[in-house]
Formats: structure tokens, C-alpha cells, sequence
């Protein structure tokens, strides 16, 4: 990545300010997916409203930073590194403000299981070790947006598979409790809905990766085979 | 979007040295100027490339002093530009050129665009009758001047008198035209007229265009070309050198990282 500074001081700081934006709303997530994850395993079902609360702020993110990079492309024409900053930045506050999606509603589907009554202690453990895999992965997926570095942006895209494997395994054994007793019917689908966004929410850790890799070398790896070698 | 196959060669550059006395400003240029395809040559001021320009059409051999080493070939006859056999103004009708500033004889609209075809002997009014026509509408410019053939160039606006000499230089079916920042004296919208131009010029003839305004290689080339101290840097597609260039002194130009 080219670090050297522009002629113009102001469009340094003007593309500096968006990738520190941007860090700031990865962070804002990543407090939003581990706050859902503790309320999952503690019932701590106050901090839900935080949770929400956290995702507004993460809208409100998504559309400022937006609203900076079609500013920087009306008033600065980038191209080369700077152009895929841009785009890069564009397309990793989408994958962001999704991935707040996914812990909001993770943290809904915590609160009508606890209030319809307990957690049962079986699923506890399959969906703690998703979560904090898929959380790694957003953090992961934010360091190496940081520091632009593409190894450790190739990890998150291969950790990817292990979470996506997991995940399948869990509906497997919530399929085999439901078929057992139908009684976990409902406290199950919920289940199955937050492990689907524990899921999700580690996809759009890998999609933030590849553009990472866009950003850094200019090739899109999205869609490839690439991405699990 | 790719360019799909490598189209074929109107000229090339081989080992190309220039000097002007004994200051080299040229140094071992190699590049291919591709038929029908518009080539744009970018580059801080002092980098080479309006000298590289017009080695084309020869025109430092109208200065003492100035030398050439290597070649610039031409296609299809694969000749030699700058070798001595060949004739200068033989090689400016088939190399038209367009300046930064637009330069209208002081003459009318009509004798501007009839004067190469006039210097090549033809006087045959219905012969050039046509081709003035056709050059003036092959500028785009036909609409507003047809009614005042016999009008002032001078008097036209900029973007038009631009437009006047890109007539001019089509008047002798050139098979390469050379832009030398052919839009920094216009406004936006003459500049838009000039680019919108180019694009259609590029079905007859093979183009190559000098610009300090990046965006405009971007929007109008094919190929560029970057230079710099005289030396050819990169050239390749234009979609990946504004996209991802391969070599770092490019992409600092283009990204406004260097003077």
C-alpha cells in the first residue's frame, strides 16, 4: 500500500479520517456481536437495549462514511490505491452495518428465549465456540484492515470454512433434539436463528477481508477459488 | 472491461534516444502505438513527452542540434520514420498534429482546412469542395461553421478554432494524429466536445494524445503510457494503470503523491 503522503495535506487527512471512521465502527461491532454473545451465555438480558442502541450509531456511521467517500471521489478523483481505498471502504461499512444487524438480532432471539423461560444447558457450548470463532473473525477481519495486512486477511477467509462447518453441525444436533422432543420446538428455531446469524455475521467478516485484499493488491478475490487456498 | 486481443501496430518505438545538442531528453524508449486505438502519454512537466510526441511527425528537425537514435517504425509499410530517406513532409500528411493552443491560419474557415490539400497540389474545386466538407464534419464542426465557410478562423471561439485545426489536420486523411494537450486552453464543455471527438475519430485514424489532465487520459485512451526523466516507465491498458499500476512511480503520479 502506498503510505507515501500527497501533495495535497488536506486529501491525506481526508482519507485518513474515513479509515479511522471506519475502525471506529468496527469497533462499535465488535462490542455489539460480544455483548449479544455474553447476554447468550449469562441471560443478561438488560444489555440488549445497548445492543440496539449500539446499532443506531452504527447506521448513523454507514451513512456518514458513505457520504465522505462520494465526497472524496466528487472533489478528488482517486485512482490507483486510493480509488480501491474508496470502493474498498464502501463495500466493508456495508458488510459492517450488517454484521450489527446480525448481533441485534442475536441479542432479540436471547431476550425471547429467556423470558419464555431458561436457556437449555445443552446448547450452550456448540453456539459459544461459533460465536467467539465468528467474533475472532471480525476482529481479525478489522486488524487487517488497519494495518492493510493481506495474510492475515487470507486467515479470516479461511476461518470462514471452520465456523461455516460448525455451524451445520449445530442445526444437525438441534434437528436431532427437535425430533426427540418436541417440546424444545420452539426454544430450538431460536436457537437456529441466532446460530444463523453467528453465521452470517462471519461471512461479512469475510467479505471485509477480501476487500482488504482488493485494497492492498488490486485483485478481487471474491467468488474464487482462490480464498481457500 | 478487458480489451480482449492485442490489436495490431500502427508505429512502435525502438530504442528511441532524442537530444536536444547535448542534452538527452529521450532515453531508450520502447512502446507500441496500436492501430485505431487512442494512446495517452502522461508525466510531470519536463518528462519527455511532447518531445517523444513530436518525434513523430519530425517536427525537431526543424531546429539545429536535435538528434534522434533508434527508430520509430510505421505500419503497415514498416518504414522508418526518422530515418533520413524519408521525407519530413511526406511524413507530416500521413501524421497529422493538434496543438495545446488552438493556431488558425489567418485565413478563412475554408482556406485553413483546403491549405494541406492546397500544399499537395490539389486545386480542384469540387475535390476540395468534399474533403473540406468531410474534414469539417469529421471535426464535428460542420453544423456551425457551414453557413460562413469564408468567415475568419480567427474569429471563432476557442473550442471552435480546436476544432477548426483537427479539420485541419483530417483535411490530408492522416493515418496517426498527434494531440498535444489539445484541451488545456478550453473550457469544460469545448473540453467534452474535443473528448467526444477523439472517441469517434478512433474508428479512422490511431491517435496519440499528451495530457496533463489525467482524467481525461483516463476518460479518452485506450493504452497509456507514463513517463518520466525521459524514460518510458509503464505502459499498459488504461483501465489497469488508473486502476492498479504495476510500478510505484506511477501510481505516485497518478495519485497526485509527487510533483
Amino acid at each position: 500500500m502506498n503510505e507515501t503522503q500527497h501533495l495535497s495535506s488536506q486529501f491525506d487527512e481526508e482519507l485518513s479520517r474515513l479509515r479511522t471512521h471506519v475502525l471506529q465502527m468496527g469497533g462499535l461491532v465488535e462490542t455489539q456481536v460480544s455483548a449479544a454473545i455474553e447476554a447468550y451465555s449469562t441471560g443478561e438480558i438488560a444489555s440488549v437495549k445497548t445492543i440496539v442502541e449500539t446499532d443506531r450509531k452504527v447506521n448513523e456511521l454507514e451513512k456518514a462514511i458513505d457520504d465522505d467517500c462520494a465526497h472524496i471521489i466528487a472533489k478528488r478523483q482517486p485512482t490507483a490505491s486510493d480509488l480501491r481505498m474508496i470502493l474498498g471502504i464502501s463495500k466493508i461499512v456495508t458488510d459492517l452495518e450488517r454484521a450489527g444487524d446480525e448481533a441485534k438480532k442475536i441479542a432479540k432471539g436471547v431476550r425471547r428465549i429467556y423470558e419464555n423461560g431458561h436457556l437449555p444447558g445443552q446448547y450452550g457450548v456448540g453456539i459459544r465456540h461459533l460465536a467467539e470463532a465468528a467474533l475472532a473473525m471480525v476482529r481479525q477481519a478489522l486488524d487487517a484492515f488497519a494495518r492493510l495486512d493481506t495474510p492475515q486477511a487470507a486467515d479470516v477467509i479461511r476461518a470462514d470454512s471452520d465456523v461455516d462447518a460448525e455451524f451445520k453441525s449445530i442445526i444437525r444436533q438441534l434437528i436431532t433434539h427437535m425430533m426427540e422432543d418436541p417440546r424444545t420446538i420452539t426454544t430450538s428455531i431460536d436457537i437456529i436463528w441466532i446460530a444463523r446469524a453467528i453465521e452470517r455475521i462471519g461471512d461479512h467478516a469475510k467479505n471485509v477481508s477480501e476487500q482488504v485484499v482488493y485494497i492492498v493488491e488490486g485483485r478481487d478475490i471474491r467468488h474464487t477459488k482462490e480464498q481457500s487456498k | 472491461m478487458q480489451i480482449q486481443d492485442t490489436p495490431s501496430l500502427k508505429a512502435e518505438a525502438r530504442g528511441l534516444n532524442f537530444y536536444y545538442g547535448e542534452k538527452q531528453a529521450l532515453k531508450g524508449i520502447n512502446m507500441p502505438i496500436y492501430d485505431k486505438k487512442v494512446t495517452a502519454l502522461i508525466g510531470p512537466s519536463g518528462c519527455g513527452k511532447s518531445t517523444y510526441l513530436r518525434s513523430f511527425n519530425r517536427m525537431h528537425d526543424l531546429y539545429p542540434g536535435n538528434r534522434y537514435e533508434g527508430e520509430i517504425r510505421f505500419f503497415p509499410d514498416n518504414s522508418n520514420l526518422l530515418s533520413p530517406d524519408v521525407d519530413p513532409i511526406e511524413v507530416r500528411m500521413r501524421v497529422g498534429m493538434v496543438f495545446q493552443k488552438p493556431n488558425p491560419f489567418p485565413k478563412s474557415i475554408f482556406e485553413n482546412v483546403a491549405y494541406g490539400l492546397r500544399v499537395r497540389g490539389e486545386n480542384n474545386r469540387r475535390v476540395l469542395d468534399d474533403k473540406v466538407e468531410h474534414a469539417l464534419r469529421g471535426a464535428a464542426i460542420w453544423d456551425e461553421v457551414k453557413d460562413r465557410l469564408q468567415d475568419m478562423a480567427p474569429n471563432l471561439s476557442g473550442g471552435q478554432q480546436q476544432r477548426l485545426c483537427i479539420a485541419r489536420a483530417l483535411a490530408t486523411d492522416p493515418e496517426l494524429l498527434l494531440f498535444d494537450e489539445p484541451t488545456s486552453a478550453l473550457d469544460p464543455i469545448a473540453t467534452g466536445a474535443i473528448e467526444e471527438l477523439v472517441h469517434e475519430l478512433k474508428k479512422r485514424v490511431t491517435i496519440l494524445i499528451v495530457t496533463h489532465n489525467m482524467q481525461q487520459a483516463a476518460r479518452v485512451s485506450d493504452y497509456t503510457a507514463y513517463m518520466y526523466l525521459g524514460e518510458m516507465i509503464e505502459f499498459g491498458k488504461t483501465d489497469e494503470i488508473f486502476i492498479k499500476p504495476q510500478d510505484k512511480r506511477t501510481e505516485d503520479y497518478i495519485t497526485g503523491r509527487m510533483g
